[in-house]
Formats: C-alpha cells, structure tokens, sequence
C-alpha cells in the first residue's frame, strides 16, 4: 500500500479511538467537569466579584481582598490555623514515626496493634469529637483526673478555656490522624533493604545510630510525601473544630475553612468568601511548591 | 541478652502506648453502659457496676435511628456504586485507550486533587442552589460520586496491568468494552476493593456534606443526627455514648472483613 493511501485510514482509526477513549471517561467526566472542574474555575473569578445572594454579581476588582485584610476575623482564622498546623503537623509526624518503626519489628502480635492504631482514623468524626469532649471534660473528666492524680492541681480547662481549646483539638486530631500516616510510614520501612542493618551491625552500629544514618534517610521521600499531606490537611482542617468546639470559646480555634463556610454558605457573600479560599488555596500551593524545592534541593 | 531486653523494652512500650491510644474507645463503650450519673464517676470507673444494655433499646425510642440509619446506607450504598463504576469506566479510557487530548485531561483531574475541597464549596453550593437541588440526596450523591480520587487510584492500578493481556484480547475481537469488563474489571478485585471500602467509609463518616446540604431532618445521615443529639440533650452522656458506639459499629465490621484492601489502598495512593 502507498503511504498516501494509508494516511486516511490511520486518521480514521485514531478518531475512533479518540470516540471510544472518550466514551469511556464521559459518565465520569460529566459530573466531574460540572461539579468540581468549573467550580474550581469559578472560585477564582468569585474571588473579584461583588455578589451576595440577593444581588446581582459585579466585578469589583481587588476590592474582596482589600476587604478582606481590614477583617479582624480573616487574621484570627489565619493565625489560629497556622497554630494549629504548626501543632498538628509535627506530632502527628512523630507519632506516626515512632510507632511505625515499634511495628516494623517482629512482635507478636503487630497485626493486632496495627489495626487498633489504625481504626480511630475511619472512626467517624462526630464520635471523635463527642468521646474527647467528654475525655477533656474540665471537672470531672478522666484526662483531668489523671492529671490531679499524678500531682498537677490545677489541669486545663480544655475546650472551655480560650487558651486550652486549640490544643485540645490538636490532642484529637494527632490522635484520630496518626495511624493513616503510620501506615505510609510502615510502607516507606518496606522499601529500605536489609542489608543495609545487617552491614551496621556487624559494624557495631548501635540502635540510634542504625534509626539515624539507615532509617531516617531511607524514609526521606515518604516523609517528605507525609509532610505535604498533612500540612495540606492541616490548613483544610474544618470538621473537627466545627464538632468540637464550633470556633470557640470566644474566636479561640476559628480556622480559615469556617470563615469561607460562615460568610460564603451562612451569608451568602460569595464574592467575598471566595477570596478567602483564594488565601487558602494559594497558602496550600506555596507550601507544596516549597517542599518540593526543598526535597529537589536535598536530592542533589 | 541486650537484644532481648530491647525487645521487651520495645514491647512494653508499644503495649502502653497501643492501649492509650485505644482508651478513647474503652471510654464510649462503657460509657455507653452506664447510667447518665455514673458515667463521670471519681475515680473513674472502667467496667461499669451494672451493665445497662437497655441504652441500646432506649435509644431507638429517643431518635429516628432508623431513618437516619436508612439514609446513611442509602447515601453510602449509592454513592460507592457510581464511583466504582464511572470511576473504573473512566481508567480504562486514561489508562489503556491512547488518544490525543487524554493526557491533558488527566492533568485536570490530578490538578483537582490538589485544590482543597473548602476553596471551592461555595460556587458548588451556587451551582446546587440554582439547580434546587439543596436538601435533598441527588445533591450529595452528584458531588460526591464523581471525585477525581477514584480516577486515579484505579487508573494507577491499571498501569501495572501489563498492555500485552489486553493486545492479545484486541486480536481474538473483542471490543474495547468487552476488554474492560472481561479482562481488566476481573484482574481489579483488589483496587476495586480498595476504592469501594474508602469510599463507602468517607461516605458513612462525612460530616461536611451533610451539615452543608441537609436541612430536613428526615434525610438527615446518621453523623447529622448523632450531632444533633448532643447539642440538644447535652447531659445525657450515656445516650450519647451508645449513639456513638451504633454509629461507629458499621464502619468497625466493615473495617475488620476488608482490613486489607484499606492499607492496601492507601499505600497506593501514597506512594506512586
């Protein structure tokens, strides 16, 4: 067959496959594309409009924004939620480590303590947010109790104290998010050939040696995927608080998710709510890009 | 010698901590026998004097449990089915059909996973409004059954699938179609797994989705009418307790049959 004649058919060929490719990926792609794509669109176009529920959309500029950084509460979100990561993100980290490599050992009965550790993560929210409230309880909980007992006398007042809530929520959430991050970890442990141990100790390495110069830079690529994670995760964070505290007492655990929830859905301002997840948004991508740099850098 | 005591040390410490972590749980499902004034007891009591198994008959009584029940399985069930399917379907066509445009189209998808949720919640809830379609389930079941996760978790599963299985299917004639629900679909068990029991899961437990959409008590889920609950009958610990422990027992058997299929799951989509 000559070349020109085959041209026609090849072009038919791959418009059939582009039919069929395409056929496959549209039952998903409709409600995809109409419900997550093009309000991911939108909110940024939100983000310059004037529109309130009852009114009719205006563009405004920067004026959401300017808006915005003269907001008393917008700060307060911001600076509670940057608290909250900056507690949330490197014990959880710590937990997740540390009882990954207890488990990486051959135990008895480490299947056991692998699905305990892991559950209180499907455990639903509302059920966290009740037991802690009731565990923090200030007068007659079992934490406080616990404390009295081993000689504090005046414990926290948890969730009712506006300097106590925030870490009560951190308390929580290390507890609840631990175990997901642990099996990430026990997962990294996997990759990281034995080997490597068996040499240190015919070296004489000790245990903290081995943990410092074998298993800690052979995790780096999953703590470096864990650290995205949960700082994401950490500025998103929403349910609990709303559960546990609903921003309170006072303005004590507001975080930024609850104002975008407040002014956008409460109110109905959804120009102005949807420059505050712009300031979301843009925090969550910079700390990616960050990090990626940074783990670019220690790779080379 | 030292190496043994490292080893009891290591399981000593991993005991004690193991059963901090599980107090939260031993506290509920006592709680949740006890009597209201028993249950913040100096000291604290672990095993309740008298077990009051009547809590889980009272409490049927006290709330609508069933509806919110019915309309929980209704809303997991329902949403799990479309988003294995669609989710599976849509794969195929990113992992196995070459065609120009595909690759673009799946950086969209990915892109999407790294938007928080919270950034665009509010032109979704405009879109759903303008359909009317606030209160009710249709709204839940579309923004949730379509995520961009499932997509991609299964696509990444379809990638190990190697391509010569479905060449040689190709050849004998079977269609693009048949090939993914003869050839592809069977060799997926496990990732199919993995994204119903994460989806279904998610599902049972959203908070956000309910408490944003739902007003209407009687489509309320099981985590709207547990919360509802505290905030209106704040003193009866028990009550909340055992309504706790009800909402959290589902999860728990299906967490325990399929116990597998999650850590799978979630190494996968850690890590490639």
């Amino acid at each position: 067959m000559s070349a020109p004649a085959q041209a026609p058919a090849t072009r038919r060929r791959s418009r059939s496959r582009t039919w069929i490719g395409w056929s496959f990926i549209l039952p998903n792609f409709l409600g995809f594309a109409a419900l997550t794509l093009i309000p991911v669109i939108a909110s940024l176009a939100l983000s310059f409009l004037d529109w309130d529920s009852y009114s009719t959309p205006r563009w405004v500029g920067l004026d959401n924004f300017e808006r915005m950084i003269h907001n008393d509460n917008f700060w307060t979100a911001l600076r509670n939620t940057a608290y909250y990561a900056v507690g949330h993100v490197p014990l959880t980290l710590a937990a997740a480590l540390g009882f990954a490599v207890l488990l990486n050992q051959k135990l008895k009965g480490v299947r056991f303590f692998r699905t305990a550790l892991f559950f209180p993560y499907i455990t639903s929210l509302v059920a966290v947010a009740v037991v802690w409230n009731m565990l923090l309880s200030p007068d007659l909980g079992p934490v406080n109790q616990f404390l009295r007992a081993i000689g504090i006398d005046n414990p926290p007042g948890w969730t009712t104290s506006t300097t106590w809530a925030m870490p009560a929520v951190i308390v929580a959430s290390v507890w609840r998010d631990l175990g997901y991050y642990m099996i990430l970890y026990l997962a990294g442990l996997q990759t990281i050939p034995a080997e490597l141990y068996e040499a240190a100790e015919v070296d004489g390495a000790t245990g903290w040696q081995r943990f410092r110069y074998i298993t800690l830079p052979g995790l780096r690529p999953t703590t470096f995927f864990v650290l995205i994670m949960l700082t994401i995760s950490s500025f998103k964070v929403f349910d609990l608080i709303q559960v546990m505290t609903e921003g309170g007492p006072g303005r004590a655990t507001l975080v930024l998710s609850q104002v975008i929830y407040r002014e956008g859905i409460v109110q109905g301002r959804f120009g102005y709510s949807s420059a505050v997840s712009m300031v979301l948004f843009v925090i969550v991508l910079t700390i990616t890009i960050v990090q990626f740099r940074l783990q670019k850098r220690n790779e080379t | 010698m030292t190496a043994s005591v490292r080893r009891a040390l290591a399981y000593v410490l991993l005991v004690g901590l193991s059963v901090a972590v599980l107090v939260p749980f031993a506290w509920m499902v006592s709680s949740s026998l006890k009597l209201d004034a028993e249950v913040f007891s100096v000291p604290v009591r672990w095993i309740p004097v008298e077990f009051h198994w009547s809590n889980f008959v009272t409490i049927w009584e006290r709330v609508p449990l069933l509806t919110y029940l019915r309309n929980s399985v209704f809303l997991s069930v329902t949403i799990t089915a479309l988003q294995v399917l669609t989710g599976s379907f849509a794969a195929y066509g990113f992992a196995k059909v070459r065609f120009p445009g595909r690759d673009v189209l799946f950086l969209a998808y990915i892109g999407t996973i790294a938007v928080p949720w919270q950034a665009y919640m509010v032109p979704q809830y405009v879109i759903m409004e303008k359909a009317g379609l606030v209160n009710t389930h249709l709204s839940l079941i579309l923004l949730q059954a379509f995520s961009a996760f499932g997509v991609f978790l299964m696509r990444q599963y379809y990638l190990t699938i190697p391509d010569e299985l479905s060449e040689a299917a190709r050849l004998d004639g079977l269609s693009e179609y048949g090939i993914w629900a003869r050839i592809i679909l069977p060799l997926s068990k496990p990732a199919l797994a993995s994204l119903a029991l994460l989806t279904f899961v998610n599902t049972w437990n959203d908070y956000m989705g309910p408490f944003i959409y739902l007003t209407d008590n009687k489509l309320w889920t099981i985590q709207l009418g547990l919360r509802s609950f505290v905030g209106l009958y704040d003193a009866e610990y028990a009550m909340i307790m055992t309504g706790s422990v009800l909402s959290v027992l589902p999860i728990l058997v299906i967490f325990l049959l399929g116990q597998k299929y999650f850590v799978r799951g979630i190494a996968t989509s850690g890590l490639k």
